[in-house]
């Protein structure tokens, strides 16, 4: 009843999202345009094999070392954060396109449509992650394009269904029943009113997700089944500096290290939207 | 005698904003008390002060006995040790008060064990007898319920057998009734008015609305902006009314008018509506 | 009077939780029959679980009765489509208790007034604009307002926007929904005293759906009394409410608060 008593300096909630928003959405961009930009960044050819640097420590122009090929390992980084953001990237908006629809219809119209989409989705989610990608690449064959096509569909019903269960409080709503009895047919109530009051959650999860994605396209790429050689990416050095470790730390450490920061980022904007767009604003 | 209950200029501050500005009351032993407001009185925040349940953000100056002894300032193991035992709390919403998972004598008798006062054996006993009073039919059966397995009105008889389990000396209600319907609205308060006499519990029944004033209440304050307007016995408050905004709360109440007439309306410089704008667009301008 | 709606054995069961195979059934309405003639106001009072929101959301065509017939001027809504559907929902709008959840919380409240007028192509693009303005003051609201979010306005009004939004497509009946159980005192009446002023000024129809039998007995020329899914009386508001003949409706009468001294010790 009383307002005073229930609401809680929101402008410190808000203050702490906004920073979590602004650091994770930071580091992502930062990491972004270093990808987009790694020709014009990486100070040598990552494919380029130098025998008379194999295993080099790190120095003035190889600032991270060179690998077991004598490739510039700096360089390989920036290329291989260029083909692990752009499969977890691809993977999850291609995810959050087709699960975004099937969301809101199972949870707008509700009924058989419902049960439809949600047997549907059952399907996918009875087997783990890593046996769907790899059963996907068996059948495809290994790639990039691939295994963000696995981790799309891994994805899927994990998007659809917050998607859905955000589409049914919303929908519940009388200004979408309102709506409906102001002349609004089903496809402007739901595109006018309940997406985009819907839509917070699976934006959240969503990059909550691309951290994960993150992580299994390293997994794949390390198994060999991601992003094929020579072309770098993050899991694959991983692979090769493993063999390496004590002799060659800097191999597998860089690597290791980008994918952390990218993790963190997308950790940070997840959490931080998910406090910016929590209604009650009591984080658990 | 000390009163059960009495406030001394009691403030309480969020911030800049003060939710309760200056409040002084002394209840008498047994009588049911309501303070009466709109949204924003303050009512729910005057009775929370007194139980120690508010945010972090506020800070509580005057002073609140409860049977002599001060509140203000109490840590809250103390405040712990006298909840449910010299004071008991029942809100609007019962299903929030009880534990969906546990059965509903289970959760009586915990109270009891709670200030350990009994085995586990006479609590059980002293809980049947509870929910027997409160009027749950086949008491002993239905010990191992869940709430859910009960009516709306039914969960508020059990939370009300749970604040009265240690025969508390002050009860207080805050919209005990608001979420229930009109007929099982005036069995809770009849069964709440009945308890007060046979255990001699004060009542402070904090509410919104005039008609359950005027059933149960034996002395009503009115609160408006963290004020008590005026304090009167129910009769005399409803006869007299000494307060310009009192008498506009009274009249504006479709019950008191004649059929399809006009609703007097509360003048603009106590309408709520007015305020509740301004302070909105006052939040407004500070997110701005 | 003419009559307006007529409601015949309206009947709608829902799937209870529990029963094996959703064969288990509630009913919400169990063959219910009203009638509302041109500018009167209907008054359905009922407690929770009386079905009395389920009739109010079949009247409005969302949600969909197992059986019955719903008629508006003579004519069955069911099975309504394309024009014809659009031009009933025209005529019939809805206002319902939660000012909060009744506006979309992301529109400025003016885009919310103006969505009937888009939808069912009224006006042109200036008149609209124009037509927002007047329906802001029909209901006592500065059209500044229009401009502001949901959020930013107090609850009566944001009643008095939903109101407004109602009004939009000018139509013939409203249902509204517990539309002053929400708002505090003060501002209850001031809304209860617009309801009353657009039946007078607009001739408009309306059912009043409400648990507050004051309230009913205020606004409504007939009431109807509704329990589980049933209406057990019905007849004028002086009739009903002065001289009730069902058990229930006693009890219902007997339970609104009223001071008695024999019930209060001292």
């Amino acid at each position: 009843m009383t307002v005073a008593a229930t609401e809680q300096r929101p402008g410190a909630r808000t203050r702490e999202s906004n920073r979590l928003i602004r650091i994770g959405g930071g580091l992502i961009a930062a990491l972004i345009v270093i990808a987009v930009a790694a020709p014009l960044l990486a100070p040598h050819d990552p494919e380029a094999v130098e025998v008379s640097r194999v295993l080099g420590a790190p120095d003035l122009a190889h600032p991270f070392g060179s690998d077991v090929l004598g490739r510039d390992v700096l360089s390989r980084v920036i290329f291989g954060l260029r083909a692990s953001l752009a499969v977890s990237i691809a993977a999850v908006l291609g995810s959050f396109v087709v699960a975004v629809p099937l969301g809101l219809a199972a949870g707008y119209f509700g009924r058989w449509t419902d049960s439809a989409i949600s047997r549907l989705l059952d399907l996918i989610l009875v087997f783990p992650a890593m046996l769907l990608a790899v059963a996907f690449i068996a059948v495809l064959g290994p790639g990039s394009s691939i295994a963000a096509l696995a981790i799309a569909v891994i994805y899927l019903p994990i998007l659809a269904r917050v998607m859905r269960a955000s589409t049914l409080i919303v929908s519940r709503n009388d200004y979408v029943s309102g709506a409906r009895a102001r002349g609004a047919s089903h496809w402007r109530a739901i595109v006018q009113h309940v997406a985009p009051n819907a839509l917070g959650p699976a934006v959240v999860q969503a990059s909550v997700l691309a951290a994960f994605a993150l992580q299994l396209e390293a997994g794949l790429s390390f198994l060999g089944l991601g992003t094929q050689p020579p072309t770098p990416s993050l899991g694959g050095m991983l692979a090769d500096g493993r063999e390496v470790l004590v002799q060659a730390p800097w191999v597998e450490i860089f690597p290791g290290l980008a994918i952390v920061i990218a993790v963190l980022g997308f950790t940070f904007l997840g959490e931080g939207l998910r406090r910016a767009l929590d209604p009650r604003g009591v984080a658990e | 005698m000390t009163a059960p209950l009495a406030f001394d200029d009691v403030r309480v501050r969020f911030g800049a904003a003060e939710a309760v500005a200056g409040v002084s009351l002394a209840l008498e032993a047994g009588e049911i008390f309501g303070i009466v407001g709109e949204s924003g009185s303050g009512k729910s925040t005057l009775a929370n002060a007194v139980m120690g349940l508010l945010p972090g953000a506020a800070t509580v100056s005057g002073s609140i006995r409860v049977d002599g002894r001060e509140m203000v300032g109490l840590d809250e193991a103390s405040l712990r040790t006298l909840r449910g035992r010299s004071v008991s709390m029942i809100f609007q919403d019962p299903t929030a008060s009880l534990d969906p998972t546990w059965g509903v004598g289970d959760q009586i008798a915990e109270t009891i064990r709670a200030h350990g006062l009994g085995s586990a054996r006479e609590a059980r006993t002293r809980a049947i007898a509870l929910m027997d009073e409160v009027g749950i039919a086949r008491a002993a059966e239905r010990y191992r319920d869940v709430p859910h397995r009960f009516s709306g009105g039914q969960r508020q008889r059990i939370v009300i057998a749970a604040a009265l389990a240690n025969d508390p000396k002050l009860l207080i209600a805050d919209e005990p009734t608001t979420a229930l319907d009109v007929t099982i609205q005036a069995q809770v308060l009849e069964l709440i008015d009945r308890l007060r006499r046979e255990h001699g519990t004060t009542v402070l029944l904090i509410t919104h609305d005039l008609g359950v004033v005027q059933m149960v209440c034996d002395r009503v304050g009115v609160m408006y902006r963290g004020r008590l307007l005026e304090v009167a016995a129910t009769a005399d408050l409803f006869e007299r009314p000494s307060h310009p905004y009192t008498r506009a709360l009274i009249a504006a109440r479709p019950a008191a008018a004649k059929r399809g007439a006009r609703l007097p309306v509360i003048p603009r410089e106590w309408s709520v509506e007015s305020l509740e704008a301004r302070e909105s667009e006052g939040a407004e301008a500070a997110d701005g | 009077m003419a009559e307006l709606l007529r409601v015949e054995n309206l009947v709608k069961t829902y799937a209870a939780p529990g029963g094996f195979f959703g064969r288990r059934r509630a009913t919400a309405l169990g063959g219910v029959s009203i009638a509302v003639a041109r500018g009167e106001t209907l008054g359905l009072v009922g407690e929770s679980g009386s079905g009395k929101s389920t009739l109010g959301r079949c009247i409005l065509g969302l949600t969909r009765p197992d059986s019955g017939a719903i008629l508006f001027e003579g004519a069955d809504v069911q099975g309504l489509s394309g024009r014809r559907l659009a031009d009933f929902r025209r005529r019939v709008q809805p206002v319902f208790q939660d000012p909060f959840g009744s506006l979309d919380p992301r529109w400025p409240v003016g885009r919310s007034v103006r969505e009937a007028l888009d939808c069912f192509g009224i006006g042109s693009n200036s008149d609209r604009a124009r037509r927002v303005a007047d329906l802001f003051a029909r209901v006592g609201l500065d059209p500044v307002f229009a401009k502001r979010l949901p959020s930013q306005l107090s609850g009566g009004q944001r009643q008095r926007v939903a109101i407004a939004a109602a009004l939009a497509s000018e139509p013939e009946l409203i249902v509204a929904d517990e539309p002053v159980s929400a708002l505090d005192m003060s501002v209850q009446a001031q809304i209860l005293n617009l309801f009353m002023d657009l039946k007078r000024d607009l001739g408009l129809a309306a059912l009043f759906i409400t648990h507050d039998l004051a309230v009913v007995a205020h606004v409504s020329d007939a009431v109807a009394v509704m329990q589980q899914g049933r209406i057990v009386e019905t007849g004028s508001a002086d009739a009903v409410i002065d001289a009730p003949s069902h058990a229930y409706t006693k009890a219902l009468i007997a339970a609104v608060p009223r001071p008695r001294p024999a019930f209060r010790g001292g």
